[in-house]
């Protein structure tokens, strides 16, 4: 517990920091973007790891293997979105359910419960015998997914998603089908964790069907913490590319914070209560904060002093 | 012309709330008719408008617009021929997103939405110029979330929205009911001049017999489901709130009582 290992684990918690915090841009997508409580993401982040290094394994090159990931997230995307708008089930279920189905799935895809891709056998995007690049090429990845969002949500489509968020009845009367964005929202936010999956399996050289289990978290819990340091920095001079690049930092302080705190040899199982209990504390703030201003216990009090 | 055909519908049919709520409607409007809908609570004027607006599927009848049967088509489909405005203003405007990237949703109903952009520089000089025609000074804060305009603001601009594209139909709600006097007369004044300027086949319900009276060339008095009163042409320009109190009693068969006081003088 010296301050040396501190500062030797610190590149490599940057490392998956990054690549959680592009996981929290597909978490944002849903979260944010279009107000849906997606959970399916637990599940589809260990997909993309479980495609990418069964493919990887098998001889495909790591690119390949990636789009691959992508393109099973935009497949798991796609069921919830269908289970919500075709079969009417409310969103956090249908969320709930493509997880356990992925579960399911991830274990049939790896053959077992995991798999390793062996070290230096393949050519890979990221790894952590190799920190310093794979950082400059998470960047790179991430700076390009911001890109296209920003891109994407300046489009028609984009801002028939962000309205179908905002307010679906308005979306409906402008000839909006909200469903539609709603499906194609969700693949794409999966696709986007899906292929975070794929980036965190091959920096580990392994990967397990456990990989994703509180990615949601994790994930809110990137996009809250982004948003808060934005706005302190920032405060009102913020813009939609401010806040995906903040998404991304936010990652890197949640996985760099929670280094620090298993480098003060805190038992990993704990830091999982820790993370929801800062996400809780952070999702409550809005809440309390408006309770604060306007609250029944204050009201009854002023009433009282009117006797 | 808009033509609606005997249509029927019943809200939660076979339970104890079981609700007539359309009971044989038919009109027919041509086009630039504006008609003004009155009746008292509960009558069915929204509903009326929100079987037009396909929200839901009527039980029977049906629904042209000119010789399009869209009686099959559900509301996101139906969007294209129709220009919307509420009773609530939340309800017609996306509160997180920009004054004119609400305009440039409007400016795309009924188009494919791809990937072209959603907003261009030559539509923001276009509302900009739109916008100054409200006089509310909305064209200096084109960048502004339109969560933080005032309610009269917000039906002004979804006024905008509903008549960017010519719609075959303009939907008024009560979209002035939420405003204070002084704004309702301004939002209402803005509504006879748009319907005005582009001819606009318009069916506005409001709850005020005078408004009723004085805007449009034609007037509907609904009750329990069905239109009881259709008064237009010289008739309706000489037409008086105890004139349309003597109708309603006559017709109904019913003295006008408190309940229906809502159709305020
Ligand atoms: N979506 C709905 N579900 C159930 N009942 C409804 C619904 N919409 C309207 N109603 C009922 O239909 C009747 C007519 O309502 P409405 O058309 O809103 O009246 P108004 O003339 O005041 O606008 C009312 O009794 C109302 O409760
Ligand atoms: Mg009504």
């Amino acid at each position: 517990m010296t301050l040396v290992s501190l500062l030797n684990r610190m590149p490599g918690d940057v490392a998956i920091g990054i690549i959680w915090g592009i996981m929290a841009l597909g978490v944002y997508l849903t979260f944010r973007i279009l107000n849906f409580a997606d959970l399916t993401v637990d599940g589809s982040f260990a997909t993309g790891g479980a495609v990418c290094v069964v493919l990887i394994t098998s001889g495909v090159p790591y690119p390949v293997a990636m789009a691959a990931a992508f393109a099973a997230g935009l497949a798991a995307g796609l069921c919830t979105g269908l289970l919500h708008t075709l079969l009417g089930i409310p969103d956090i279920l249908s969320g709930i359910l493509m997880q356990l189905a992925l579960y399911s799935v991830n274990i049939f895809l790896l053959g077992g419960a995991n798999k390793s891709i062996g070290v230096g056998k393949y050519s890979l995007c990221v790894s952590m015998l190799a920190v310093s690049i794979s950082i400059v090429m998470e960047i790179i990845i991430a700076a390009v997914i911001i890109g296209v969002m920003y891109w994407y949500f300046g489009t028609a489509q984009g801002s028939a998603i962000r309205a179908t968020g905002n307010n679906p009845a308005m979306s409906r009367a402008q000839g909006i089908n909200i469903g539609l964005m709603k499906v194609i929202a969700l693949a794409l936010s999966n696709g986007m964790v899906a292929l975070a999956g794929s980036l965190m399996a091959q920096l580990n050289g392994f990967t397990d069907v456990g990989m994703g289990r509180g990615a949601i978290v994790i994930g809110l819990a990137a996009v809250i913490i982004g948003e808060v340091a934005c706005h302190t920095l920032f405060r009102k001079r913020t813009n939609f590319m401010l806040r995906l690049v903040f998404v991304i930092i936010g990652g890197v302080i949640y996985y760099m914070v929670m280094g620090f705190i298993s480098w003060l040899r805190v038992p990993t199982d704990g830091l999982k209560l820790f993370t929801a209990l800062i996400v809780a504390a952070f999702l409550a703030v809005p809440y309390l904060k408006g309770k604060a201003s306007s609250s029944f216990r204050k009201a009854g009090r002023r009433g009282a002093d009117d006797l | 012309m808009i033509q609606i055909k005997n249509i029927y519908k019943t809200f939660n049919p076979g339970t104890i709330n079981e609700k007539r709520a359309l009971n044989g409607v038919s009109l027919t409007l041509e086009d630039g008719d504006f008609v003004t809908v009155i009746g008292g609570n509960g009558a069915g004027k929204s509903t009326l408008l929100n079987a037009i607006a396909g929200v839901w599927p009527v039980d029977e009848g049906s629904i042209y617009f000119d010789d399009v049967n869209v009686t099959g088509l559900c509301e996101f489909r139906r969007a294209k021929y129709l220009g919307r405005v509420f009773q609530d203003p939340m309800t017609g405007t996306a509160a997180d997103m920009q004054i004119d990237e609400n305009l440039a949703l409007a400016a795309r109903r009924g188009k494919l939405r791809l990937w072209g952009w959603g907003i261009t520089a030559a539509e923001r000089q276009e509302y900009k110029k739109l916008l100054q025609s409200l006089d509310l000074g909305l064209e200096e804060r084109m960048t502004a979330k339109v969560g933080l305009l005032s309610g009269g603001q917000r039906q002004a601009l979804t006024l905008l929205m509903a008549t960017l594209q010519k719609p075959k139909m303009l939907l008024l709600d009560e979209h002035t009911a939420a405003l204070d006097p002084k704004t309702a007369a301004k939002v209402l004044a803005t509504t006879d001049r748009i319907v005005e300027e582009h001819g606009l086949t318009t069916m506005m319900v409001t709850h005020n017999m005078r408004d009723a009276i004085a805007h449009g060339n034609r007037l509907i008095m609904m009750d329990e489901g069905r239109i009881i009163l259709d008064i237009r042409g010289e008739e309706k320009k000489r037409l008086t709130i105890e004139d349309l109190l003597h109708k309603f009693e006559e017709v109904s068969g019913e003295e006008f009582t408190n309940d229906q006081a809502i159709l305020s003088k």
